[in-house]
């Protein structure tokens, strides 16, 4: 699987998720700046959390307007997949190559701790390596991640399946007290209509080791170096 | 020629820092105040002195980065 993790001023989490990328599949991630207007020859184009451009204006909204951002496009549109993490997923969101935004999180507060999350969809290429319904250990650390999206693109997500991962408690079910941050329907990820764009705000690059405490977060990255 | 951009929260989208400042205000003794909404200023100083082309060109800064329009309105006043 070859793969390019993103960088721009300000992303914080490119080191992890280019170590994910190697320990599942052995080969080095290409790190690839955002001035730069051609990707390298890969698989997966990641996009990793942090705070670019210091959250200015709106989260992620500068870093979806860079020079790399045509090259992403390009990816997508050629079927190559694309994982947005955390503002990775902001980021995506705000390209529009997913539907929706992520608000302010309902408790106004930066939230930083380990949650559930539970696989709604494991028959996509990022999910595949997961049991359908399993219940997983993720952590997570955002101050926007209330995902809103307006009611008919709503239907379309739950409708075509592509809400793949929910906010849960230990017991897989999907409660308020569950949800950090208000998102609607307790939604943590989601894919496009093709299939081959993920974003999500919770960080499974970080549950890749049992040094991290945890090997939940291996799966996706298993999952794609089935595919890619 | 100056141009002032609001850009305010979608009705129905949940504004949970309006939702802080009116529980604020109510603490402060201010009743009476049924819904905040907080939203964004944003001033341009343009190089143009054309009216319909500072329209049209702070118009399109809206629409590629000033404002999400999947949440977001915009509203532009030339000054």
């Amino acid at each position: 699987m070859k793969s390019a993790v993103l960088v721009f001023p300000g992303i914080n989490r490119e080191r992890d998720l280019a170590r994910a990328f190697e320990v599942v599949s052995g080969v080095k991630s290409h790190m690839v700046w955002h001035t730069e207007t051609e990707l390298p020859d890969v698989d997966v184009v990641a996009i990793p959390g942090g705070f670019s451009y210091g959250d200015y204006l709106r989260c992620g909204a500068i870093a979806a307007r860079s020079p790399i951002v045509d090259a992403v496009r390009r990816h997508a549109e050629r079927g190559g997949y694309v994982l947005g993490i955390c503002n990775g997923f902001q980021i995506v969101t705000e390209i529009g190559l997913l539907p929706g935004a992520l608000m302010r999180n309902a408790s106004l507060k930066f939230v930083c701790k380990e949650v559930r999350l539970r696989v709604d969809n494991a028959t996509t290429a990022f999910t595949s390596a997961y049991a359908p319904g399993q219940v997983i250990r993720c952590p997570i650390a955002h101050g926007e991640g209330n995902y809103f999206a307006d009611a008919e693109t709503l239907a379309r997500l739950e409708g075509e399946g592509r809400v793949v991962f929910r906010y849960c408690d230990a017991e897989g079910r999907t409660t308020d007290a569950a949800d950090p941050n208000g998102s609607i329907n307790h939604i943590a990820g989601i894919l496009n209509e093709r299939g081959n764009v993920l974003g999500m705000m919770p960080h499974p690059e970080n549950l890749i080791e049992s040094l991290q405490g945890g090997i939940d977060g291996r799966g996706l990255f298993e999952s794609l170096a089935k595919v890619a | 020629m100056k141009a002032r951009v609001t850009v305010t929260l979608k009705n129905g989208v949940l504004d949970p820092q309006g939702k802080a400042i009116q529980g604020a205000l109510k603490s402060l003794g201010f009743a009476g105040v049924d819904d905040v909404r907080q939203g964004k200023l944003i001033e341009l100083d343009l190089a143009t002195s054309d009216r319909a082309a500072a329209e049209a060109e702070v118009t399109a800064m809206c629409e590629k980065l000033l404002a999400n329009t999947v949440i977001e309105n915009y509203r532009i006043e030339l000054v």
